[in-house]
């Protein structure tokens, strides 16, 4: 046949069989992906999801540095096991302002995507530093460290700037207050009527339980709000998604 | 000891070589192709070995190549249609050869192939069947009209339907009467111990036990009261829950942390709490302690150490303890929490779990021994 007497000259060619498969790869790129940011259906509109407090944030980064995501997803797929142990399958809503997001479909230990509120700071803690004394089957490393290196909001202007750039809407406000909002949050006794506002339904307490603000405060403030922000006692997904 | 050819790669070449140079099908005169060229000396006796080698293929070839065995007898037709029997029939050569290996043209197993194109057309009917193709303003929908939402709704509806009669059932009887119905406390202690494994394990431990500051389920001492109405609304409420204006609550001081009580006097305090649990102590720190004790412990845990439920207040005098080294009280635990302050928390669940699973939680742990 004629076509195959053509598709010879690929195979026997290394750089045009390269440059023909990079050409099929792009075009089957562009008809998976390209539809995702024009249509309207690809994220549904949520009430409720807003972008992380500067101490959420920090948590993030220090959740992402320790590599949870090698064994937690962040992901709720809708079936009814899962639906039934984790909650509500996750939207794609409440993914929205993660960079980069944290799904996955490798499940080492169990799914986060909904973890806030179930657990009490205190547990979070006895767990983080010995995973063992909570779930005596746990293999999940012990990360005690967290709760000895204090940090500082240096760098949060920035971090806030860069989240900016990729399109969480930040608005010049938070980002001005956002050294203010990141101390706050972790104070129980500082005032919090401008956190509050700026990013409603957030949680000020002394996450770690000791002095200062410590690499396990921010961890715990960005556990205790997964999957906490839409309110499903009230909301009603589209089902035609 | 240096070749002469590696200095002049133009030198005229030798008869031999340009014999083997025509073996091979190169032209001895090109220095590209010379034979005399050094560059060429690998690839030249590449190809004059992989001549050889295939002329002893030809000459050597078994006749079994050819399906006859030497000697063979000749067989029935079924023997050969038996696998066992089946001789090796040569196929058609793709022509690729490299090295003397030659690449044959067989045909892919027919199971395989069958099953590769029963999986496009089954992609055709998918395709159309489910949601799948990108469009301007949407995507097809499919023609059976279902989305992975529609069903996880189904399937969750369907046991839903399944358990209705009695979880109603459950959900409209008073509390204290569950107990006396045994589909109830089938039911309860089955889908309880479900609910429990799920979502109180991770604190409460396996069966009940409890850990440090994660109070024990299984015996009969109660910080908020073990009846099945008080189980049921710490469980709907959680105990201090910062996700429920309804929480239980109340806060022991930080007596130490706040400065309300120096070292000596958290000291003397210890040693009577100590006392109290008739555990070893400090007799005259005691008898100093019960002063302290006396100014600031006596609202809560009163004046013989028996707490106060309404508070969340524990039993000083049993040997219950919830926080505890490996199980033990420890006196420099009694003093840390005195010093810190505990504040211990438990979710609300009345948002992720429904009355009748908390109903049925409730009536499991009730039933775990110490209910009262």
């Amino acid at each position: 046949m004629a076509i195959l007497d053509h598709h010879k000259i690929l195979e026997k060619n290394a750089t045009l069989l390269l440059v023909f498969s990079f050409l099929v790869v792009t075009i089957g790129g562009i008809v998976e992906i390209a539809p995702l940011f024009y249509l309207e259906n690809t994220i549904e509109k949520v009430e409720g999801v807003r972008p992380y407090t500067p101490l959420e944030l920090t948590g993030r980064d220090i959740y992402v540095r320790e590599g949870c995501y090698v064994c937690h997803s962040q992901m709720i797929r809708p079936m009814r096991d899962e639906v039934e142990r984790y909650g509500h399958y996750s939207l794609a809503a409440e993914s929205m302002y993660d960079h980069p997001f944290q799904w996955g479909s490798k499940r080492t230990g169990p799914d986060l995507a909904r973890v806030g509120g179930r657990y009490s700071d205190e547990w979070h803690i006895d767990h983080l530093i010995n995973p063992q004394s909570v779930v005596p089957e746990s293999i999940m490393p012990g990360y005690g460290f967290l709760r000895d290196r204090m940090i500082e909001p240096t760098h949060i202007d920035a971090r806030i700037t860069a989240d900016r750039r990729v399109g969480v809407p930040y608005s010049d406000e938070m980002l001005a207050e956002a050294r203010a909002d990141w101390l706050a949050q972790a104070n129980p006794d500082a005032d919090a009527a401008g956190l509050q506002e700026r990013y409603p339904g957030a949680q000020q307490r002394n996450f770690d339980r000791q002095a200062g603000v410590s690499e396990m405060d921010a961890l715990i403030a960005y556990l205790q709000v997964l999957g906490t922000m839409v309110d499903f006692s009230t909301f009603q997904p589209d089902q035609h998604r | 000891m240096a070749d002469p050819r590696d200095q002049d790669p133009n030198a005229t070449p030798t008869p031999r070589e340009e014999q083997v140079a025509r073996n091979v099908g190169a032209d001895p005169t090109d220095p590209h192709e010379s034979p005399a060229n050094p560059d060429n000396r690998i690839s030249v006796s590449r190809r004059a070995a992989d001549a050889e080698n295939a002329q002893q293929i030809i000459e050597n070839a078994p006749e079994t190549l050819t399906g006859v065995k030497p000697g063979a007898r000749p067989t029935s037709r079924m023997s050969q249609r038996r696998r066992v029997g089946k001789n090796v029939v040569e196929v058609q050569s793709t022509g690729h050869s490299w090295d003397g290996i030659e690449e044959y043209d067989n045909p892919l197993p027919r199971w395989w192939l069958w099953t590769f194109y029963a999986t496009i057309v089954w992609s055709v009917g998918y395709v159309l069947a489910y949601p799948a193709i990108p469009l301007i303003h949407g995507s097809t929908q499919g023609f059976i009209g279902t989305t992975p939402r529609d069903e996880v709704a189904v399937d969750i509806k369907r046991f839903a339907d399944a358990n209705a009669p009695i979880q109603q059932k459950l959900a409209s009887v008073e509390l204290g009467t569950i107990k006396d119905d045994p589909e109830l406390v089938n039911y309860t202690a089955n889908a309880g111990r479900a609910v429990f494994n799920t979502w109180c394990v991770q604190c409460h431990q396996a069966g009940g036990a409890g850990a440090s500051g994660y109070p024990a389920l299984v015996d009969d001492d109660w910080l908020w009261g073990g009846t099945i109405d008080d189980i049921h609304t710490t469980i709907l409420h959680g105990i201090r829950s910062p996700d429920d204006p309804d929480s239980r609550y109340s806060e022991m001081p930080r007596f130490g942390a706040d400065g309300i009580l120096d070292a000596a006097q958290i000291d003397q305090v210890t040693n009577y709490v100590l006392a109290l649990a008739k555990l070893p102590h400090d007799t005259a720190k005691a008898e100093a302690g019960a002063t302290v004790y006396a100014d600031n412990c006596v609202a809560c845990h009163m004046e013989d150490g028996t707490g106060d439920r309404a508070q969340g207040a524990p039993n000083l005098t049993d040997a219950v303890w919830l926080y505890s080294e490996q199980g033990r009280p420890t006196e420099a635990r009694i003093r840390q929490i005195i010093h810190d302050g505990p504040f211990g928390v438990m979710p609300a669940w009345s948002q992720r779990l429904s009355e009748a699973d908390i109903r049925a939680v409730a009536s499991y742990v009730h039933s775990l021994g110490g209910g009262e």
